[in-house]
């Protein structure tokens, strides 16, 4: 997706092959010879681990859902059946429910990773946009897979949240009984959760392509937060990155695995386990951990239609970071201030997730209120300011220069000469 | 109007969500930390403690709760209580269930077989209410992952490293052992009954438990396998419903270690590959230098 394609077939069938569709091509120059910069550190690998995820879940989903009945009546003991009598469907099930969450985790360190590093600014305003795009998407997706198992906290969680749109007004009510597909949470609602869980991730996987189109337009961004100049700025992406992103992801696996092997239930529910009874309401109703904080944002605000905007805003409000964000330099390595106020905002999103599982009583809720006012104020009100009155660090002129010093070694110079010499934005 | 009952149940939830008062769990003590033979990453099911759970479970508790998801064939499959199949046949012939309809289109009752799921003692969901003073005996299939208490920080924390996730088994041997007079100023209602660890503790099952009300099976010397108390009751028949609420924890521990051991010597072997190809050229970064 880089610039023209350098890949010769070898073989009389490759070419034959290659002159009509020029498919290895691509991939050849998207993930072989393709430029990254030199100095991307582990945090670079989440983009992989999060597609490897992707695969993850369509797979195990796709299995499950041969196993699965979308009806009120069967959902919770076909999910039983899978889990007894099914050939590996505990591993199936206990996958795809933790994957969920590895899930969340890898976005999350993605996310943040985009935030410290500026990743978000020009050239890539494009890329952050179909990012977040892919976060609604996946949060939809989750919301809507917690729902399937018809226990408990599916039941009354698809009741709090499906209820949220009645807020608005005049089309509230219409929306609501549309979404539900009749007067209450029953089965018309969980068939098309269903259709709907099992048609999302491969539009989610869909925006992903475009997200991988978006980046290799720029290329990665880096933790010195210069762009590419020279090829002794980069290295290939095989063997330097597929090696690296491979370590990754196994030890990202390791992690996984403990979930699903040791404590396949410590990210779910208990209430979960008790068949969905819409006559009897569980006594704390609250939304898988990724969602802790926006459901902290949505209570903080005593009017509802109120909670639900500055929710939903939350989100928004990540569409115009790469505007709201006046500062030129992109690492935050070299903006000391804005480094400060960085981590005083993930301990902030922290916070909100833990008083997201609280109840909304007393002092909760008014810590609540500071954090949500902070989570705004931090994009709308301390990024466009601190861009004005910050003092940037010296940035180094090239990220050759930033990790070997100044001119690079030859020895660098050296690998740098086997990269692709592909400078070009 | 059902929509409106809907909408109104929902912001009772929110409120109820709001108000810890309203949910009495707060007032109940924490169960204590039991030991089971099934914690950890190598822990293993007591074959012959879930034959004696079982035992409790069908003296007592099967009374008047139903277990659907257990049918007679688990009761001999590996990783469980492993009773030999023609015990488990001879069970089943025990119990009739219902069959049919037959070539003349009528239902009739047969011997089980170890296929049959486990039969449950009322016909319907409202008959085990009305035969129970009201109150619903709830379904003990999945009763050991059903419930829980809250840990708190930084307990959650730990938990993970720990592998700690027997909070259901230790709050149901608990409540088994739980029933006690009630504390002076506290009525309980005709047919309720006060225990330490059910939340709000008013409860409608009454102490199932009595020291030597279920017998034992014996061992060499004539004398029961495990003491006939309420104590050693309680903690059989709690490991039996882990059992029924997890039956394949044997395989998924016994997997999870392989899984592991190929992980981690994948992993260190891809470390030094990176290491070897990263050596050629500088710049490879790890952290970020915050």
């Amino acid at each position: 997706m880089s610039g023209h394609s350098t890949y010769v077939p070898k073989s009389a069938v490759g070419k034959w092959f290659e002159s009509r569709l020029p498919i290895m091509g691509l991939i050849h120059s998207s993930f072989v010879v393709f430029p990254n910069p030199r100095n991307l550190n582990y945090l670079w690998t989440f983009g992989g681990i999060l597609a490897f995820m992707l695969v993850s879940q369509i797979l195990t989903g796709v299995v499950l859902a041969m196993h699965y009945t979308p009806h009120v009546d069967f959902a919770f003991s076909s999910v039983e059946k899978i889990m007894r009598d099914v050939n590996y469907g505990w591993l199936l099930r206990y996958l795809h429910a933790n994957g969920a969450s590895m899930f969340f985790i890898a976005v999350y360190v993605h996310i943040f990773r985009g935030l410290y590093y500026g990743s978000y600014k020009a050239p890539r305003e494009i890329l952050w946009i179909l990012g977040v795009i892919i976060f609604l998407l996946m949060m939809a997706t989750a919301f809507m897979g917690y729902v399937l198992p018809w226990g408990q906290m599916s039941f009354w969680g698809a009741t709090v949240i499906t209820n949220l749109f009645s807020a608005f007004p005049i089309v509230g009510e219409s929306i609501v009984t549309w979404l539900w597909g009749g007067y209450s949470v029953a089965n018309p609602t969980l068939n098309r959760f269903f259709s709907l869980h099992y048609l999302m991730p491969f539009m989610i996987a869909g925006v992903v392509v475009l997200h991988i189109w978006a980046l290799h337009v720029p290329g990665s961004n880096n933790p010195a937060g210069v762009e590419k100049q020279t090829a002794k700025d980069t290295l290939p992406f095989h063997p330097y990155f597929t090696v690296k992103d491979a370590f990754a992801l196994v030890c990202f696996i390791i992690m996984f695995s403990w979930f699903v092997f040791y404590t396949p239930n410590y990210l779910g529910h208990a209430d979960n386990y008790i068949p969905a009874n819409p006559a009897v309401t569980p006594a704390h109703i609250v939304p898988e951990w990724y969602f802790l904080p926006f459901y902290a944002i949505l209570r903080a605000v005593p009017d509802k239609l109120g909670g639900v905007l500055l929710m939903f805003g939350a989100i928004a409000v990540l569409v115009f970071l790469p505007w709201l964000d006046t500062s030129k330099v992109k690492s935050a390595k070299y903006r000391p201030l804005f480094r400060q106020f960085f981590w005083v905002f993930a301990i902030v999103c922290v916070l909100l997730g833990w008083v997201g599982a609280k109840p909304a009583e007393g002092g909760y809720i008014l810590l609540a209120r500071v954090l949500t006012a902070y989570y705004f104020a931090h994009f709308l009100i301390i990024l466009p300011l601190l861009g004005l009155f910050e003092t940037p660090r010296k940035v180094p002129a090239s990220i050759a220069e930033a990790v070997l010093g100044k001119g690079g070694s030859a020895n660098a110079m050296a690998a740098g000469a086997h990269a692709e010499p592909n400078t070009k934005g | 109007m059902k929509r409106l009952t809907f909408i109104r149940a929902a912001l009772a939830a929110v409120v109820m969500a709001a108000s810890p008062a309203a949910f009495a769990a707060g007032t109940a003590p924490q169960p204590p930390s039991m030991s089971w033979s099934w914690s950890g990453p190598f822990g293993q099911y007591d074959a012959t403690q879930l034959q004696r759970g079982f035992k409790v479970f069908r003296e007592v508790c099967a009374a008047c709760h139903s277990a659907e998801y257990l049918a007679f064939r688990n009761l001999s499959q590996p990783g469980g209580p492993e009773f030999s199949a023609a015990q488990v046949k001879a069970l089943a012939e025990e119990y009739k269930v219902k069959a049919g309809p037959n070539d003349q289109g009528e239902m009739y009752e047969r011997p089980a077989r170890p296929a049959d799921h486990w039969p449950s003692p009322f016909p319907n969901r409202e008959a085990a209410t009305a035969a129970n003073g009201g109150a619903y005996p709830p379904d003990l299939s999945v009763m050991a992952k059903a419930r829980t208490y809250e840990r708190g920080f930084p307990w959650f924390v730990f938990d993970i490293f720990t592998q700690f996730q027997e909070q259901g088994p230790d709050y149901l041997a608990a409540l088994l052992k739980g029933y006690t007079d009630p504390p002076a100023g506290v009525t309980v209602p005709a047919g309720k009954y006060y225990n330490t660890y059910f939340p709000g503790h008013i409860i409608a099952m009454p102490s199932p438990l009595n020291d030597g009300a279920i017998e034992y099976p014996k061992g060499a010397d004539g004398r029961p396998q495990a003491p006939e108390t309420v104590a050693q009751y309680a903690k059989d028949v709690t490991a039996f419903m882990m059992w029924m609420a997890e039956p394949k924890l044997e395989q998924r521990k016994e997997l999870g270690l392989k899984v592991m051991i190929f992980l981690l010597v994948f992993a260190g072997l891809l470390y030094f590959t990176k290491k070897k190809i990263w050596s050629k050229v500088e710049g490879d970064a790890h952290g970020p230098a915050f």
